[in-house]
């Protein structure tokens, strides 16, 4: 009834284009950024800012990243974790160097310096395709986690190899380090994932991201209607790259504040990621913030059910805890294939007849 | 700074607030999960049994009883950090964490909300320095103490030269393994023998390449600091190779049953450091079968009484309650905050007499905590696995470190810590 295109006149083009053409998607974009901006810092505790939140929004951006790679260009890559590594060095090795600089301004230096590092290892790509690809990328999950394991100056030959992020403000306000409070922390991250998913949505409705999903559907037509191949992958690889080093330097600067390549950025991390992306919804932005809510808030809301709301034991609620999300990843996969932004479009599809179906 | 300091005050009257509770929070942040559960099950055991013994037989600590909270950490530090934030705001009064990773994230987080944290023999080393660090401690050793007393106990095993012996490291690669190297590296430039060190990646199952290393450079000595399941595949590996056992030797955290036994007689002489006594031949192991499992409360399944990594909770525990104990009378009050706590860990005092006044005679080393020194004594002593009779031996008394040494290099990496993060000394007044 609410839902539908009818009675919704386009009298110009670029409102024949916009993002959301049903009003009502329009008005729950709005509704959303306002109660996220707005109405959310006023309720939200510092235990669900740092410890849901917070990690939820991060996620969010690396998810995004992965998906513009895997899900609109059709590259497979197992090196997300890696890339994540390489926008924590990077922002710990700005922050060492030169600590005047804005933080924010050090984050998308970090998001850069990673971009630069996805287009190396994004070259093998114009070679091998799909399952050869991720062992390709895996080999640079590996390789830059060996560099910023042993390689002294990475880590300010610290004697550990861990990395601590000092204390940094933007406009007198704490951002990084311990003494930030959880709505500037929440803020921050909230900035750059609004940012970021305008970026992407943005990017895959225009040129750029048509020709991504020309190479994906298939490379050797797009390379016939006049794609070039070369200029489509390592942009993907770079845009993808840059996502999920600012996603890498949030997590180490706002979140973790210390962190240890090998620990917080391993392989598991990549597959993590990985995961958010096919259960959300390959190819969609939607898919990436549903994508991470499962793997991420999911967990720690089961956690404060069991233990703090039933007060089972907390090593049994972590056992039962793997055990439902690994049975929910199996339900949603064998009902919607396509991930839950597939659910959300079908529920769209039936709403629009609703109440009156063919 | 200021700012911090602020919010730290802040965060202090926040937290003391609601003190009609009238207990003490002793939170614990545990691994009963994933793949290093076999060290954490043991040793949050001891914890908690110890705790349940301290409010079934005295009532508490000065009369308030101890309320336990559980997290689980899964040895992962992104949870560490998420159990953290879940407790931070409901007076903590200690944190032990038991995991280097998780340590080293909420060194600034609990420095800034006045919590204490105790890395017993873990954690970072650099946080003896109570002058950079005021609410982190590490005594009754630490890594680098580990590493000295390894090395002085080869020495005097070797009238007193290692000169052109060969001495590796096996490591688990992650910040906890890594700790000791600087320190070898210094102590092999002194006595002469030739380092190198070998990484294992988390979690450690597969070690064919490095023993195949060691096989081919065949070492004198091979020394580990090795966790979980990395402990129990490196003693069978050696084991394989024939390597001689006694030459094998374990920091603190590679010396537990269960590093052992998977490898049956072939362990048999495998050589480890450790904090504190073995076995359950003391008084308090009575209290605990009367207070504790006789009144059906021990912590999980109740299997592992007496277990070295349990013993090792048991001591974590002990050196907690004293802390609070000394907090309690610097302040002359029962219900103390995290930031009183700290005082108390600050002025523990471990003597002989108390131990056995606790039903721990000569358990552990006597030392003191001081401002300028959070790593007490720095002393440990050598345990030796028998295979036949299933049991540890200790075999040396206790060996000292190379205080002098090591607190040059603590000197060192605080100071590069406190330039880094703008840290102003807080021994000074």
């Amino acid at each position: 009834m609410l839902y539908r295109e009818a009675g919704d006149f386009k009298t110009s083009y670029a409102s024949d284009n916009q993002t959301f053409p049903i009003r009502f998607d329009r008005y729950a974009y709005w509704a959303v950024l306002i109660l996220a901006l707005c109405v959310a810092p006023l309720f939200l505790n510092d235990y669900w800012t740092k410890s849901i939140v917070v990690p939820f929004l991060i996620y969010v951006i690396a998810a995004l990243g992965l998906n513009i790679l895997i899900g609109f260009c059709g590259q497979l890559s197992l090196g997300t974790g890696a890339f994540m590594a390489v926008g924590a060095y990077a922002t710990f090795k700005l922050t060492m160097a030169v600590p005047g600089l804005n933080i924010f301004v050090v984050f998308l230096l970090a998001g850069l310096v990673t971009a630069a590092v996805g287009v190396l290892f994004g070259l093998p790509s114009l070679k091998i395709k799909g399952f050869y690809l991720a062992v390709a990328t895996l080999a640079a999950q590996f390789f830059l986690i060996w560099l910023f394991t042993r390689q002294g100056w990475f880590f300010n030959y610290s004697p550990t190899g861990m990395i601590t992020m000092p204390e940094r403000s933007v406009l007198g306000i704490t951002v990084t380090g311990p003494a930030a409070s959880a709505h500037a922390v929440y803020l921050t991250c909230l900035v750059f994932v609004i940012g970021m998913a305008w970026l992407a949505r943005n990017l895959t409705r225009g040129t750029v991201g048509r020709s991504w999903m020309a190479i994906r559907d298939m490379d050797i037509a797009a390379e016939i209607i006049g794609v070039n191949p070369l200029i489509a992958k390592l942009t993907a690889f770079a845009v993808s790259s840059f996502f999920v080093g600012v996603a890498g330097a949030l997590l180490f600067g706002v979140q973790l504040g210390a962190a240890e390549a090998g620990e917080a950025f391993g392989i598991n991390k990549s597959f993590l990621v990985l995961f958010m992306v096919i259960i959300g919804g390959l190819g969609s932005i939607l898919g990436s913030f549903l994508g991470a809510a499962f793997l991420v808030v999911l967990p720690v809301i089961l956690k404060v059910f069991l233990v703090d709301s039933l007060g089972w034991p907390s090593d049994l609620a972590r056992h039962l805890e793997i055990m439902v999300i690994g049975a929910l990843i199996v339900i949603v996969l064998i009902l919607e294939p396509h991930g839950m932004a597939a659910l959300w479009r079908t529920i769209k599809e039936k709403l629009r007849l609703w109440p009156f179906p063919h | 700074m200021k700012m911090t300091r602020l919010a730290a005050i802040l965060a202090a009257t926040l937290v003391a607030a609601p003190v009609a509770a009238q207990n003490l929070h002793f939170p614990m942040l545990n691994y009963r999960t994933g793949p290093f559960a076999p060290g954490g099950i043991p040793f949050a055991d001891g914890y908690q049994d110890y705790l349940t013994l301290i409010n079934q037989r005295d009532g508490g600590i000065g009369g308030l009883p101890i309320r336990m909270t559980e997290c689980e950490t899964a040895y992962n530090t992104e949870r560490g950090v998420e159990c953290y934030e879940s407790i931070r705001g409901d007076n903590p009064l200690i944190l032990q964490p038991l995991s280097t990773g998780i340590t080293y994230q909420l060194i600034p987080r609990a420095t800034a909300d006045s919590v204490p944290i105790h890395s017993m023999g873990y954690g970072r080393t650099s946080a003896v320095n109570g002058d950079v660090f005021p609410y982190v401690f590490n005594y009754p050793a630490n890594y680098w103490d580990g590493a000295s007393v390894a090395i002085n106990y080869l020495l005097s095993q070797n009238g007193g030269s290692l000169e052109g012996k060969k001495i590796t490291l096996l490591y688990h690669n992650s910040a906890y393994g890594r700790e000791p190297i600087p320190t070898l590296e210094r102590l092999s430039a002194q006595y002469g023998f030739t380092f190198t060190a070998i990484p294992v990646d988390s979690p450690g199952q597969e070690q064919g390449s490095q023993w195949l290393q060691i096989r081919r450079e065949r070492p004198d000595f091979v020394l580990m600091w090795g966790w979980g399941v990395m402990n129990a595949v490196a003693v069978q590996e050696a084991a394989n190779i024939r390597f001689p056992m006694e030459n094998f030797i374990g920091i603190w955290w590679s010396g537990s049953e269960n590093d052992v036994r998977p490898a049956g007689a072939g362990a048999h002489g495998y050589t480890s450091l450790t904090l504190h006594g073995v076995g359950t031949d003391y008084p308090l192991y009575n209290d605990i079968q009367e207070y504790v499992v006789g009144r059906g409360l021990a912590a999980g399944a109740g299997d592992q009484i007496g277990s070295v990594l349990y013993s090792r909770g048991l001591y974590a525990a002990m050196l907690a309650v004293e802390a609070a104990r000394t907090a309690q009378q610097i302040h002359g009050t029962a219900q103390i905050t995290g930031a009183m706590m700290r005082d108390g860990m600050e002025a523990l005092v471990i003597s002989e007499e108390r131990l056995a006044e606790l039903g721990l005679p000569n358990f552990s080393a006597s030392f003191e905590v001081s401002c300028r020194n959070h790593g007490g004594g720095g002393q440990a002593m050598v345990q030796r696995w028998d295979a036949n009779a299933g049991r540890w031996n200790l075999i040396s008394d206790w060996i000292s470190s190379d205080r002098e040494l090591i607190m040059e290099l603590v000197m060192a990496d605080s100071a590069a810590y406190a330039a880094e993060n703008n840290i102003q000394p807080a021994c000074a007044n």
